[in-house]
C-alpha cells in the first residue's frame, strides 16, 4: 500500500515556507487545488486494482484531510500575525489630549443645595418652591410674627409696597404648603431670600432651606433625630447635634442647632473657635398658632420646622471663609467645584 | 446688654464660678457674647503707704519709700508724679507686677538710681473717676486714708468682678435688666430671689394742680406719674456711679442717675420732668401734630408727625415718648419739684419713631422690645425708694395712674403634664415640671395631671402649653432630649418632581456643554437697563422698585438677566480670562401693574453667555439646539431684534409657535462702554441668549408614545439650490414643506458662498424625505420635487444647481 510519504514530506516542507496570505494561497494551489498534487492522486485511481480502490481512496482522503488541517492551522496562524501587524501599525499615542473644549459645573451653592435635598428626599420630603416676592401675611403675620412684635426687626426687610416684600426667609413656604396640603406633610422649601444687610458675612440675597413636618405625635425629639441623620449625611457619620434654646415666633420651643465640629471632632479648633461646636441651623416645634392659622387642628397634629442657611453649609463644607466670593462668579473660583 | 456680676449677686446668691454661670445662662437661652473680668491683667499691685518722699535732685523724679505690707515694708520706688505726699495711700506695683496695658514691673534704673516698682494712676489700672474719685487726676491715684496697707488692689477696688454682655431674644423683654437676669439665675440655681427694696414713705404733701391725661391710650396703655419735691442736687454715691458707668451711663446728678439706675436694674425706663417748666403743671400724652417740633435733650430739633407720640404739657411738647426728654423740661441744678414718669408705650410706635428720627436711646431700646405693666409699677416704686434712700428728694403723696386697663392682672390657664410632654417627646416627671415652674415664679396648683398655672405678670410671652413646654425643657436641659426619627409619622414618598428633576438635568446639561453656573443678585439699578440701550418705553423699564434699598446699585428688581451676565463676563475679562461660558437659571420679576398692587409675575429665565475668540453666534446656538434635541423640543429661529444685540446676528427663538427666547451677539458700543481695559475690548466677542424657562417647562412633552414604523417605503432626495444671500434657510425649509404634503423631513447638509455662484448668491443643499401612508414611488417623488422646485423659484427665486 502506498503511504504517500513522499508527498507528505513535500506538503510539510511547503507549509513551513508559508509566511503570508499569498504563499498560503500558493500552497492551496499546489496541493489542494483542482490541479494540485493531492487532487492528482485521484487520477491514479484508475490504475489501482479494484479490490484496492477503497483503501486507496481512503488513503488519498486521509492525506487530503491532513493537508487541509495543516492549511487551516497555517491560515489561523497567518491571520493572527496579520492582525498583530495591523494592531501594531494602528497604534496611537493614547496620551494625546482629545477633548479640546471645556466643561462647566454647577455653582457650589447648587451642589450643596442638591446634596441637602437628596438627604431629605430620602426621608420622604417633597420639594416646594414658593415665590420670592411675598406679602406680609405669608412672610410674617401668619407665621406669628405680629405687626407690633420686635421679632420683625430680627430680619431686615426689603419692602416693595406697604404689603409686598422680598421674602426674608423660606418660612412662608410653610404657610403655602399647609394652605394646600393636609397632613401628613413633609416638605422642603429651598430658595433665595433677601435681607437688607451686606458685609463680609451677609449678602442682601442668600439661600435658605426650610423643612416642615406635620403629622400626629411629632415632637422635639423627632426634630433632633431627623437633624442627626441630616448632619451625619452632610458632615459625616458621627457628627452630632446639640440643641440650645432660641426664639423664633413660628416655633415653640425654638432651638439653635449646633453640630459637633467635623474638623476637630469636638476637641476645639479654629473652625469651631475652640468650642467644639458649630452653629448650623435653627428650628423647633411648630407653634400651634401657625398650624391654626393654616386651618390645621393643633389638638390632633403637631409639627416640626427648621431653616438651614445653604451658604453657611456650603462655606463650611468647602472651607470658604468669605461669603462674597460665592456671588462674584470668578472662573478661578467656579471651576474648583467639579464633583 | 451688660450685667455686672456683683450687682446680680445682690438679688441672688451665686455660688458657682463665673465660667459656670456663663454656661448655665447659655443653656437656658441667654448667650453671653462677651465676659469681661474687671481685674484682668492686674497682678501684684497693692495698697501702699508712702512713708517718705524726697525730690531726686537734678531730675523731675521723686524718691519714695513705700510700705506694701507683706510685699515689703520698705520699697524704693521712683515716681514722676507731683501729687504724691508723705502718708499717701497709693496703688503700688511691686517687682513682678502686671498692668492691664501689658507692662511688667522689673527693677529699673532711673537716672542713677534703681526703682523697685511703680506707683499707678487710675488710667493705668483701667478705671476712671466713676469708679473711684481721683482716678482721673493727672498723677497717681490717691486712695482714701483708710485703705488697708498691703491689700491687693483688685480686691480693694472691687475689680474682682465680671461684666457679662448678654444677648436677649425678642421674646424675653422681661430679661432686659439685672433683675430680669437675676430671676433666671435664681430659677436655674434654685435659689431664692432677693427682690430690690421697693418701699417708700410718702409725705402728706400733695400738688393738686398737677393733671395727667392720656389721649392716645392705644399708644400709651399705662402711665404712672408721681410728685417728688425738695429735690437736692448732688453726686450719686460711688456704688451707683460704678454700676452706671460699667453699663455705659455717665453719672450726672443723683435724681437723674436714679432714673437710669432703675432702667438698668428693673428694666423700666423712667423720666423726670421739672415741674416748674410744665405749663399748667399738666402732662398730656398725645400724638404730635403734623409739623410740630420739639428740641430733645441732645439739643436737636425734631420735626414730628402724628405717627410720633409726644408727652406734652398744656401748651407744648416736653418729651418724645419713650425715647428722649425735651430740653425745655430738663432737670436743672435749680429744679426743686419733679414729676417722675414710668409708662408703657406701644413698642412698634416707639420703634417707628426712633427709626424715623434716627434717635436710638437705651430707653427706646427697651420700649421697642416691650416693657410690662408690672415693671412700670415696680420701676416707679424703686425710683421713689432710691430717691428717699439717697436723700435727693422727698416723696410726695400725689400719684397718678392712667390705664387703658389691658394687662393689669395675671394670666392663668390649665395645662396637662401629658400635653407638655407631647411637645417634648420625653417624659419629664410631673414633680420636676412643677418644681421648674415654681422656680420660675409661676404659681402652680395640681389636680391629677392637670396643672393650673398662674404666669408671673412680667412673662407676657407665656400663653399656652407650648410656652410652658419650652420653660420646662429650658430648665430641665436640652441634653435630655432623646433623638427619635419621626416614630409616629406616616411614610411619605419624596424627592424632586418631574419639572424639578428636569431643571436639574438641564443645568447639568449646560455644564457638560462647557457652561459654568453662576449666581447673581436679583436686583440691580436702572444703569443696568441703560447699559442695554433700552428705549424709554421698553417693557423692561417697567420694573419694581425697592422702597428701602441698601444702595442705589441694588434698587430695582431685574426684568432682564442679560446685564448680570454681561457684568460677570466683564469681571472675568478683567481677571485676564480670555474665554468662558456661563449660565444662570433664575427669576426675573414682571409687575402686572405699576405702582405694584399685587404680587408680580416671577419668570424663570435661562440666561447663557459666552465670550472668547472661539465663540460665535453658532457655537452658542449649537448648545441650544443640542439642548432642544435632547429634551424633545422643536425649535425655530427667526431673525430678531434687540436694542443691545447685533442687528444682523440676532435671532428670536420659537417653540410650537411661542416666542421663548433670543440669542445674539452683544453690540460693539456696549462692549465699548464696559469698565475694562481698552486693550481687552478690541477683540472681545460676547454672545448672549435668554430663554424663557417658565415657558419651556410648559412645552416639555408630557408623555412619550412609541410609534412603530409603518413599513411603507420612504424616498430621500437631495436638492441643491442657488439663491439670494439674504434668503434665510428657515424660509427655504418652510417653502419646501408648504409645496408638498409628502415631505416628512427637511435638513440642510451643505452651505457655501462662492463668487462663481454670482454676486450676492449662496448655495444651500437639503436632504428631503418623502413619506406617505403607502409606499412612495419614484414617480411620486419626482413630481413632488418638481412642485417644490417651482414653488421655490416662484416664491424666493431659487434655482436648482
Amino acid at each position: 500500500m502506498k503511504d504517500f510519504s513522499e508527498i507528505k514530506e513535500q506538503v510539510k516542507a511547503k507549509i513551513d515556507e508559508v509566511t503570508d496570505g499569498s504563499s498560503l494561497s500558493d500552497f492551496w494551489q499546489s496541493f489542494l487545488g483542482k490541479a494540485g498534487v493531492i487532487q492528482g492522486l485521484m487520477k491514479e485511481m484508475k490504475n489501482v486494482p479494484p479490490e484496492e480502490k477503497p483503501l486507496f481512496g481512503k488513503a488519498v482522503n486521509d492525506v487530503r484531510e491532513w493537508a487541509q488541517e495543516l492549511y487551516r492551522e497555517k491560515q489561523e496562524e497567518i491571520k493572527q500575525i496579520e492582525l498583530k501587524h495591523r494592531y501594531e501599525k494602528e497604534a496611537v499615542d493614547v496620551t494625546l489630549p482629545a477633548f479640546s473644549g471645556s466643561t462647566g459645573n454647577l455653582h457650589p451653592i447648587t451642589l450643596i443645595k442638591q446634596q441637602m435635598i437628596d438627604v431629605f428626599a430620602g426621608m420622604g420630603f417633597e420639594i416646594f418652591e414658593g415665590p420670592e416676592i411675598e406679602d406680609d401675611d405669608h412672610n410674617f403675620t401668619r407665621l406669628n410674627v405680629l405687626k407690633d412684635h420686635p421679632s420683625r426687626d430680627m430680619q431686615d426687610t426689603f419692602w416693595l409696597t406697604e404689603d409686598l416684600l422680598l421674602r426674608t426667609h423660606t418660612s412662608p413656604g410653610q404657610i403655602r404648603t399647609m394652605d394646600t396640603h393636609k397632613p401628613p406633610i413633609k416638605v422642603l422649601v429651598p430658595g433665595k431670600v433677601f435681607r437688607s444687610d451686606s458685609d463680609a458675612t451677609h449678602s442682601p440675597m442668600f439661600s435658605q432651606m426650610e423643612g416642615l413636618v406635620v403629622d400626629k405625635g411629632i415632637t422635639l425629639c423627632d426634630l433632633q433625630g431627623m437633624l442627626d441623620k441630616f448632619v451625619g449625611e452632610i458632615f459625616g457619620s458621627g457628627t452630632k447635634t446639640r440643641l440650645r434654646p432660641s426664639y423664633f415666633p413660628f416655633t415653640e420651643p425654638s432651638v439653635e442647632v449646633d453640630v459637633s465640629c467635623f474638623e476637630c471632632g469636638g476637641k476645639g479648633c479654629s473652625l469651631c473657635k475652640g468650642t467644639g461646636w458649630i452653629e448650623v441651623l435653627g428650628g423647633g416645634v411648630v407653634n400651634k398658632k401657625v398650624l391654626e392659622n393654616c386651618g390645621i387642628d393643633s389638638e390632633i397634629y403637631s409639627g416640626l420646622a427648621f431653616g438651614i442657611g445653604i451658604e453657611r453649609i456650603t462655606m463650611l463644607k468647602y472651607g470658604i471663609s468669605n461669603m462674597g466670593v460665592l456671588f462674584r462668579n470668578e472662573m478661578d473660583f467656579l471651576e474648583q467645584f467639579k464633583a | 446688654m451688660k450685667i455686672l456680676q456683683s450687682w446680680l449677686k445682690e438679688y441672688v446668691d451665686i455660688d458657682i464660678p463665673a465660667e459656670k454661670l456663663v454656661e448655665k445662662l447659655f443653656g437656658s437661652g441667654f448667650e453671653v457674647e462677651e465676659t469681661i473680668y474687671l481685674g484682668k491683667d492686674i497682678e501684684k499691685i497693692v495698697v501702699g503707704e508712702v512713708t517718705s518722699i524726697e525730690k531726686y535732685e537734678g531730675t523731675h523724679l521723686y524718691i519714695c519709700h513705700v510700705n506694701c505690707g507683706s510685699y515689703g515694708e520698705d520699697n524704693l520706688i521712683l515716681t514722676g508724679a507731683d501729687n504724691v505726699f508723705k502718708g499717701a495711700k497709693v496703688p503700688a506695683a511691686v517687682v513682678g507686677a502686671k498692668l492691664p496695658n501689658g507692662l511688667e514691673i522689673q527693677p529699673r534704673k532711673m537716672k542713677d538710681m534703681m526703682s523697685y516698682g511703680m506707683l499707678c494712676s487710675g488710667g493705668e489700672l483701667g478705671i476712671d473717676d466713676n469708679w473711684i474719685k481721683g482716678a482721673d487726676v493727672n498723677g497717681i491715684l490717691i486712695l482714701p486714708q483708710d485703705a488697708p496697707v498691703g491689700e491687693d488692689i483688685v480686691k480693694y477696688l472691687e475689680l474682682d468682678d465680671y461684666v457679662f454682655d448678654i444677648s436677649i431674644t425678642a421674646n424675653r423683654p422681661d430679661c432686659q435688666s439685672v433683675l430680669g437676669i437675676a430671676r433666671e439665675v435664681a430659677a436655674f440655681l434654685r435659689k431664692p430671689l432677693k427682690e430690690p427694696d421697693y418701699s417708700y414713705n410718702p409725705t402728706e404733701i400733695t400738688k393738686d394742680e398737677i393733671s395727667v391725661e392720656v389721649i392716645d391710650k392705644d399708644l400709651c396703655p399705662r402711665y404712672l406719674g408721681h410728685y417728688i419735691y425738695d429735690v437736692k442736687h448732688f453726686e450719686s454715691p460711688q456704688w451707683m456711679k460704678r454700676r452706671l458707668s460699667v453699663c455705659g451711663f455717665g453719672a450726672i446728678d443723683a435724681i437723674v442717675d436714679i432714673t437710669n439706675y432703675v432702667l438698668l436694674e428693673i428694666g423700666q425706663p423712667m423720666h423726670a420732668y421739672d415741674l416748674d417748666t410744665l405749663d399748667g403743671k399738666s402732662i398730656v400724652v398725645r400724638r404730635a401734630k403734623n409739623g410740630e417740633k420739639i428740641v430733645t435733650l441732645d439739643e436737636k430739633e425734631r420735626l414730628l408727625t402724628p405717627e410720633n407720640l409726644l408727652i406734652c404739657d398744656k401748651e407744648k411738647g416736653v418729651g418724645l415718648a419713650g425715647i428722649m426728654g425735651g430740653l425745655n423740661s430738663e432737670i436743672e441744678p435749680t429744679t426743686s419739684e419733679i414729676l417722675l414718669e414710668a409708662a408703657k408705650f406701644r413698642r412698634d410706635n416707639v420703634r417707628k419713631t426712633s427709626r424715623s428720627l434716627g434717635l436710638h436711646t437705651d430707653a427706646a431700646a427697651r420700649f421697642e422690645k416691650g416693657v410690662d405693666e408690672y415693671g412700670v409699677e415696680k420701676g416707679m416704686e424703686r425710683a421713689l425708694n432710691l430717691a428717699e434712700k439717697l436723700g435727693c428728694a422727698k416723696v410726695g403723696k400725689s400719684h397718678f395712674d392712667v390705664t387703658a386697663g389691658e394687662n393689669t392682672g395675671s394670666r392663668k390657664f390649665d395645662v396637662t403634664v401629658e400635653k407638655i410632654n407631647s411637645v417634648l417627646g420625653i417624659e419629664v416627671p410631673q414633680s420636676e415640671i412643677v418644681s421648674i415652674l415654681k422656680a420660675l415664679a409661676f404659681e402652680v396648683s395640681e389636680n391629677g395631671t392637670t396643672l393650673t398655672v398662674t404666669v408671673p405678670r412680667y412673662r407676657e410671652d407665656v400663653e399656652n402649653y407650648q410656652d410652658i413646654a419650652e420653660e420646662v425643657i429650658r430648665e430641665y436641659g436640652y441634653d435630655k432630649v432623646v433623638p427619635t426619627f419621626l416614630k409616629t409619622a406616616e411614610v411619605t414618598s419624596g424627592g424632586l418632581n418631574y419639572l424639578q428633576a428636569k431643571e436639574l438635568s438641564v443645568k447639568k446639561y449646560f455644564c457638560s456643554m462647557g457652561f459654568y453656573e453662576i449666581q447673581t443678585l436679583a436686583m440691580y439699578s436702572s444703569r443696568e437697563l441703560d447699559m442695554l440701550l433700552l428705549p424709554e418705553d421698553a417693557p423692561e423699564r417697567k420694573c419694581i422698585e425697592l422702597l428701602n434699598p441698601i444702595t442705589d446699585n441694588l434698587s430695582i428688581m431685574r426684568t432682564n438677566m442679560s446685564p448680570c451676565m454681561i457684568n460677570v463676563i466683564a469681571d472675568n475679562v478683567k481677571n485676564d480670562r480670555s474665554e468662558g461660558r456661563f449660565f444662570e437659571l433664575a427669576n426675573i420679576y414682571l409687575p402686572k401693574s405699576l405702582p405694584l398692587t399685587e404680587a408680580p409675575e416671577e419668570r424663570k429665565i435661562l440666561c447663557l453667555g459666552a465670550f472668547g475668540a472661539n465663540e460665535s453666534f453658532f457655537t452658542v446656538k449649537a448648545a441650544i439646539e443640542s439642548f432642544a434635541l435632547t429634551n424633545g423640543l422643536d425649535l425655530r429661529f427667526e431673525r430678531g431684534e434687540r436694542s443691545y444685540l447685533h442687528p444682523g446676528i440676532t435671532a428670536d427663538i420659537f417653540c410650537e409657535n411661542r416666542k421663548i427666547g433670543v440669542i445674539g451677539k452683544l453690540k460693539y458700543e456696549i462692549i465699548d462702554s464696559l469698565n475694562i481695559a481698552e486693550g481687552k475690548k478690541s477683540d472681545l466677542n460676547i454672545i448672549l441668549a435668554e430663554i424663557d424657562y417658565s415657558a419651556v417647562q410648559e412645552l416639555y412633552k408630557k408623555e412619550i408614545k412609541y410609534t412603530p414604523d409603518n413599513g411603507f417605503a420612504k424616498i430621500k432626495r437631495d436638492l441643491s439650490l442657488i439663491l439670494d444671500k439674504k434668503t434665510l434657510c428657515v424660509e427655504v425649509e418652510d417653502e419646501i414643506k408648504s409645496a408638498s404634503g409628502l415631505v416628512s423631513s427637511v435638513s440642510l447638509f451643505d452651505h457655501y458662498e462662492n463668487e462663481k455662484l454670482g454676486f450676492g448668491k449662496k448655495s444651500l443643499s437639503f436632504s428631503i424625505t418623502f413619506a406617505d401612508k403607502a409606499d412612495v414611488t419614484d414617480e411620486q417623488a419626482d413630481s413632488e420635487m418638481e412642485k417644490i422646485i417651482s414653488n421655490l423659484s416662484e416664491k424666493i427665486g431659487a434655482v436648482r444647481r
